[in-house]
């Protein structure tokens, strides 16, 4: 019984973890669709800025990545 | 491992993740050969196909294999160049490498049956905290003493620099986790997808959904495994900036 009721709390713990990725998503559409605007407005110099928006995409997406590990702790390693 | 359940369907994303000995069934040491070896010296030796076996005759009208050498040498060199600047065009050979074989690795995972070394925090965090202390005995040898002039803003307001020195801390330490996380999450997460819908496609009345599921996920796994190799290499250009320009 004690045993049932900790792997819930993995899996509620998991699936709660699962949301920050699903946030982190909407940060790096963010970041894209800024991107996409500037360079709607002035495409000669959005070739300069790829990297930039690579950088920045990296970045926010970085602690979606720190969440879904948080969740493959819970579910494999906990 | 969790539980599947009872209903038949048993998706196991996980397993093609295990480090196994390529012959016989001993326990993983030190120095036994394993699938992870094999595939991580597969990375080597594509690359050295790549660079050298088809860059020999030296062509003056390239082939084909000479033709993605040269594409390959430009664009790391021209994203050192506007990244890092001309000084750190010094350190191409180093970022060149990270970038070759983390791109030859990634994309040796992919093929089926194969085992993706970069899905393992083990040996991308090997490569990014080599980054991170190449970067910080290089900022401490170029700069000296100046080089903690990364953590003091010198343009905040005076009473601000304090704590912008600690969160500027902070993140600094955390650049090994999350550059070697970010690749192996990536990576890992992708197959993962991958494996999941390769466990529904067994199952009869979804097959052919799941399948051309597989095919976009296979695609945009491509993707992400060139996306995934440049983000590597592109921090560490930024990162070798931050140590040969410290100061904001």
């Amino acid at each position: 019984m004690e045993g049932d009721i900790a792997q819930m709390g993995q899996f509620i713990g998991a699936g709660l973890a699962a949301i920050g990725s699903g946030v982190s998503a909407i940060g790096v559409g963010h970041v894209a669709g800024n991107f996409l605007a500037g360079a709607l407005r002035n495409p000669s110099a959005a070739a300069a800025q790829t990297a930039t928006l690579f950088i920045g995409i990296a970045f926010a997406e970085a602690l979606g990545i720190f969440s879904f590990l948080v969740a493959l702790l819970l579910m494999f390693a906990v | 491992m969790a539980e599947t359940g009872e209903g038949g369907l048993s998706i196991h994303p996980m397993d093609q993740f295990i480090v196994k000995p390529l012959f016989g069934d001993g326990p993983v040491g030190m120095f036994t050969i394993t699938n992870a070896t094999l595939w991580l010296a597969l990375a080597v030796v594509s690359v050295l196909l790549l660079m050298v076996m088809t860059t020999r005759r030296r062509a003056i009208v390239p082939g084909r294999g000479q033709s993605v050498a040269e594409l390959a040498y430009g664009f790391v060199h021209k994203m050192v160049e506007d990244v890092a600047g001309k000084d750190g065009l010094k350190y191409f050979p180093y970022i060149m490498t990270l970038f070759l074989f983390i791109v030859c690795a990634n994309f040796l995972g992919l093929l089926p049956m194969s085992f993706t070394t970069t899905s393992h925090i083990a040996v991308t965090a090997i490569l990014a905290l080599g980054v991170f202390f190449t970067v910080t005995v290089l900022g401490f040898v170029k700069n000296g003493a100046s080089f903690l002039g990364l953590f003091w803003v010198a343009s905040a307001p005076l009473p601000l620099r304090p704590v912008l020195a600690i969160i500027e801390l902070i993140s600094y330490f955390v650049r090994p986790v999350s550059h070697s996380i970010r690749l192996a999450g990536n990576i890992m997460a992708g197959h993962a997808v991958l494996k999941v819908f390769a466990g529904f496609a067994a199952v009869g009345a979804v097959a052919p959904i799941a399948i051309f599921g597989m095919v976009g996920v296979y695609a945009l796994e491509v993707l992400v495994a060139f996306i995934q190799a440049y983000v590597f290499t592109i921090l560490t250009c930024v990162y070798l900036k931050d140590a040969l320009h410290p100061h904001h």
